[in-house]
Parts: structure tokens; sequence; C-alpha cells
């Protein structure tokens, strides 16, 4: 019964793939739509903002750490689609309401659209990253095709954290502002500025252990700028934890959207 | 044939909103009202009790007064609301036209809403190219087609709307009281338009006030009134029921 299900809503997503690639393709075209630079922001916008981290907080953990640039890049991107997607993904049901009211569709699928449009500028930010490597002269290799891994889980573990906040912003508006400071404080407690051995032990821990980002950006570091392969516990807790985020969004989702079009 | 047959069932259905005189959506107001008990539930029967039965190629006309429980229906029908209680059942494609511009985004242009409109209608990109020249032509609208449509009037929007709806060629069409803002000239091409589609074989639900058109269109009709049905059957005997009523009101 329950594969049945399942096997039908999968058919229903193959359906609405068009509509899932016209959702996406509208965000990207209509971000940079009237601005000179058009889709070059993607590239440059981190780049500066790297440029201005990079002066301020370098001469702060100045002796920790051997190429702040890519160091802070590397941590960044991946933490800034967390941050851009989920924000998005909070507003995209109430966002939609004057379509969600007119005319049947799978309402997940705007979450799903614009958690995917953010990865696509995740893969822009990627060309950003590839150039200050290459003016920083980090040594290539192989390994860096592994740093998929990280970013396919980190994907669906954002994905979930989406459909969750979009379906609870839905009966609480109040989700939308709270997100802000939420994130903010996510991104200090992050290993994206410092390096993790910088915060006390405990601490330490904690971030290490319970911060789900971590089990993302250290493994994506690994692969892209220390050559190296990523360790695979962060790597099996990483996905582990994607899995159990995204049943969660899933769930709460399935459990709240019919109720939706009596909210927005 | 016999079930197959059937397009549309809507067996014994009830819809019911929230009445509730203040609306709750912060988590404070929650907290508080749920302390006070006050989370109170104001219910409101939208539609009571309705059965429908649309059969292939069928024409039906839904009339009521205003807040009768008509667009309720039709969202119903097309899915964006499910029942409180009973079953809604539609078999093949449908191209609800609850409101002309719902599904266009101010931003994009003409040819991009084109695509974007058809995806929401479940059409791929390929089929929408294939029927884009049939789509601006019927639209009138080959000279703005790289205007973003937020500069578009009303009517520009309408018939873009119209146009992609019915060129898709939906096995159920389902049009709330669209047709309102275009000209005379458009409002007679469209009613043409779909005069067209039902003699290939399309199923139509026809929201309007106006019982001459829909005394033109439908074969069937249904009246409702504050939610309940009031009589369904023949167009000419309903419209003229219904028209009975409206003058006895009076």
């Amino acid at each position: 019964m329950k594969v049945e299900m399942m096997k039908e809503r999968v058919k229903s997503l193959f359906r609405y793939k068009d509509l899932l690639a016209q959702l996406v393709s509208r965000d990207i075209k209509l971000k940079y739509r009237r601005s000179f630079l058009g889709y070059l922001w993607s590239v440059l916008n981190p780049l500066m903002t790297m440029a201005v981290m990079s002066v301020v907080f370098s001469q702060m953990f100045k002796k920790g750490i051997e190429n702040y640039p890519v160091y802070l890049l590397s941590g960044n991107i991946l933490y800034s689609f967390m941050r851009e997607s989920t924000t998005h993904g909070l507003t995209s049901i109430t966002g939609n309401a004057s379509l969600l009211k007119k005319t049947y569709v799978p309402k997940y699928i705007f979450t799903l659209s614009k958690v995917t449009s953010d990865l696509v500028n995740l893969g822009f930010s990627f060309c950003a990253l590839l150039v200050v490597m290459l003016v920083t002269r980090v040594q290539f290799s192989f390994t860096i095709f592994l740093c998929l891994i990280p970013v396919i889980e980190l994907y669906f573990f954002t994905l979930g954290l989406s459909l969750f906040l979009a379906q609870a912003s839905v009966f609480f508006r109040d989700v939308q502002y709270i997100w802000g400071p939420v994130v903010l404080a996510w991104m200090y407690l992050t290993p994206l500025l410092y390096p993790i051995d910088a915060l006390p032990p405990k601490l330490g821990w904690i971030v290490s252990h319970l911060n789900p980002l971590y089990y993302y950006v250290q493994p994506f570091r690994q692969a892209v700028m220390y050559a190296q392969l990523p360790d695979w516990t962060l790597v099996w807790r990483g996905a582990l934890i994607a899995v159990v985020m995204l049943i969660i969004g899933l769930w709460s989702f399935a459990k709240a959207k019919d109720k939706f079009i009596l909210h927005i | 044939m016999g079930e197959n047959n059937t397009v549309v069932k809507v067996d014994h259905v009830t819809v019911r909103f929230n009445k509730a005189s203040v609306k709750v959506d912060n988590l404070k107001e929650y907290a508080i009202r749920l302390l006070k008990r006050q989370l109170m539930f104001q219910e409101f029967l939208a539609l009571q009790d309705v059965s429908l039965e649309v059969k292939k190629g069928e024409a039906w006309g839904i009339m009521g007064r205003n807040g009768s429980g008509k667009s309720t229906l039709l969202k119903l029908i097309s899915g964006v609301l499910s029942p409180y209680k009973g079953t809604v059942k539609v078999n093949g494609s449908i191209a609800p036209l609850i409101e002309l511009s719902a599904g266009l985004d101010g931003q994009l242009n003409a040819v991009e809403n084109i695509f974007l409109n058809g995806a929401l209608l479940g059409h791929s990109k390929k089929f929408m190219q294939e029927r884009m020249d049939e789509i601006v032509e019927f639209a009138e609208l080959k000279d703005f087609l790289e205007i973003p449509i937020k500069n578009f009037s009303s009517g520009m929007r309408a018939r873009l709307g119209f146009s992609i709806a019915t060129t898709v060629r939906p096995q159920l069409l389902i049009v709330d009281e669209v047709l309102a803002v275009g000209d005379v000239a458009f409002r007679q091409k469209c009613e043409k338009r779909m005069q067209d589609m039902l003699d290939k074989g399309t199923t139509l639900l026809y929201v309007s006030h106006s019982t001459n058109s829909v005394k033109k269109l439908c074969n069937k009709a249904l009246w409702l009134n504050k939610g309940q049905e009031v009589m369904h059957g023949d167009v000419d005997t309903v419209c003229s029921a219904y028209m009975e009523a409206l003058k006895a009101k009076e």
C-alpha cells in the first residue's frame, strides 16, 4: 500500500518535471534580469563577499589557517546555499498563494523548485571558488570530484528543512522572522570563519557532532582544498541526517498540505 | 461505456470552512488562545451534500447567486480544495480557468508565460512550442511578445490566459466567469472557440451569471443556492426556473 503510494508520488513528480524546469528557469532568469552584468553576479557576488570577509577575519585567525580565502569561500558557499534556499523555501507556499488557490499542482513543487534553483546558483559560486583556487595556486586533485557527495547530501538536507519550514510558515508567519537570527547563529556555530580547533574543546565537540552543516562543510573542504579523501564517518553521518531531515520534511508537509488552502 | 464515460463524479460532497472571526496565524496569538481555550471553530459549509455526474461531451452551466458555492464546486473539481465529506473523481486532463491570469507571472514576457502556464497545465515545452503560433494568433498579441506582462492590460492578460488554456485541448475545460473582462468581439470569439471544442467532444463546466450564454453553450445546468442544490437537469428547464425565482425575489 505504502509502496504503491510512493510509486504514485514519484510518477507525479515525473509528470511535473516540465513545470519544475520552468519554475527553476524562471527563478534564475528573473534573478538578474535588468542587471548589467547578469549571471556574472552569481560568480562575482561570492567573490566580493569573500574578499571583504577575508580582509576582516584573516587578521584574527592568522595563525590557524593556511590559504584563508579558499578556506572561507569553500565553507561559505555551502552555508550560503543552505541559507538562501531555506529562506526562499520558507515563503515558497505563502508566496505562491494566488496560484495555489486557483489551479491544482503538487504543492511541494514550489519548494522543490526554489531549493533547486539555489543549487544552480551554488554551481556558479563553485566557479568562483575554482577561480580563487587557481589564483592562490591550490593543488588540484581528483578528490575534487568527491565534493559532489557532501553537496548532494546537503541538497537533500536543505530540501527537507525547507519543506518543514514552508509548511510551518503557512500556519505561523512568525517562522519567517525567527529564521533570520537562527541562520545567523548557525553561521557562527559552523567553522566557516575559524578553524574548528579554535573553539574551546567542549563547544568544539558539540559543533562537530551536533551541527549538521559540519558534516557537509568538512568533507567538502577535505576534497576540494586539501586534496584528501573525505572523512567517511562524516559522510555517512551526513547522509543519515539528510535522509532523516528529508523524511521529517516530507512527512510534515504531506500532513499539512491539504490545510494550506484555508490559511494562505 | 458506463463508468468510463463519466468525466467528473462528485458524490455527496460537503465543504467546510473555518469562519473564525479572527484569523490566527502567529505563534503568540496561538499560544494565548490555546491557553484561554479560544481556538474556536466556527464552521461554515460552503457546499452541503452536493452531487454531480458529468458525462463525456456534456456541457454544464452552473448557476446561482453570489456566494452560492459555484466557485467552490469548481475548485473542488480542479483539485484545489479537498472535500470535508464525500468524494470527487475526475478522469482526464483538466484546464481550470478559475481565474484567467492566475498562472501568469507578471515579470515574464508572453512567450515565457506560455511555457510556464503550459507546464502548470502539465504540458511539455515542446508541446507548447508546437502550439505557440496558434496561441499567439488567437490572443492577438503578436506585437507584444517581448513585453513583461505586468504591463499588459487586463483584457490582454485574459486573452492570453484563455488562449493558452483552450489551445492545449483539454478533455475538461472549467471556465469560471472569466469572459467578463474581454470586449464583445473577443467574447464572441471565445464562445465560438468553446463551441468548437464542445463539438469535438470536450467536456465543459461553465459558471456564468448570464443565463443567455449558459443557454447558448450548455445542455445541462446545475442551480446552487447557499451551498445546496436547488435543481439540476436540462438547461432550459433549470434556466427558466432560475429566472423565475429571481423575478419572484424582486
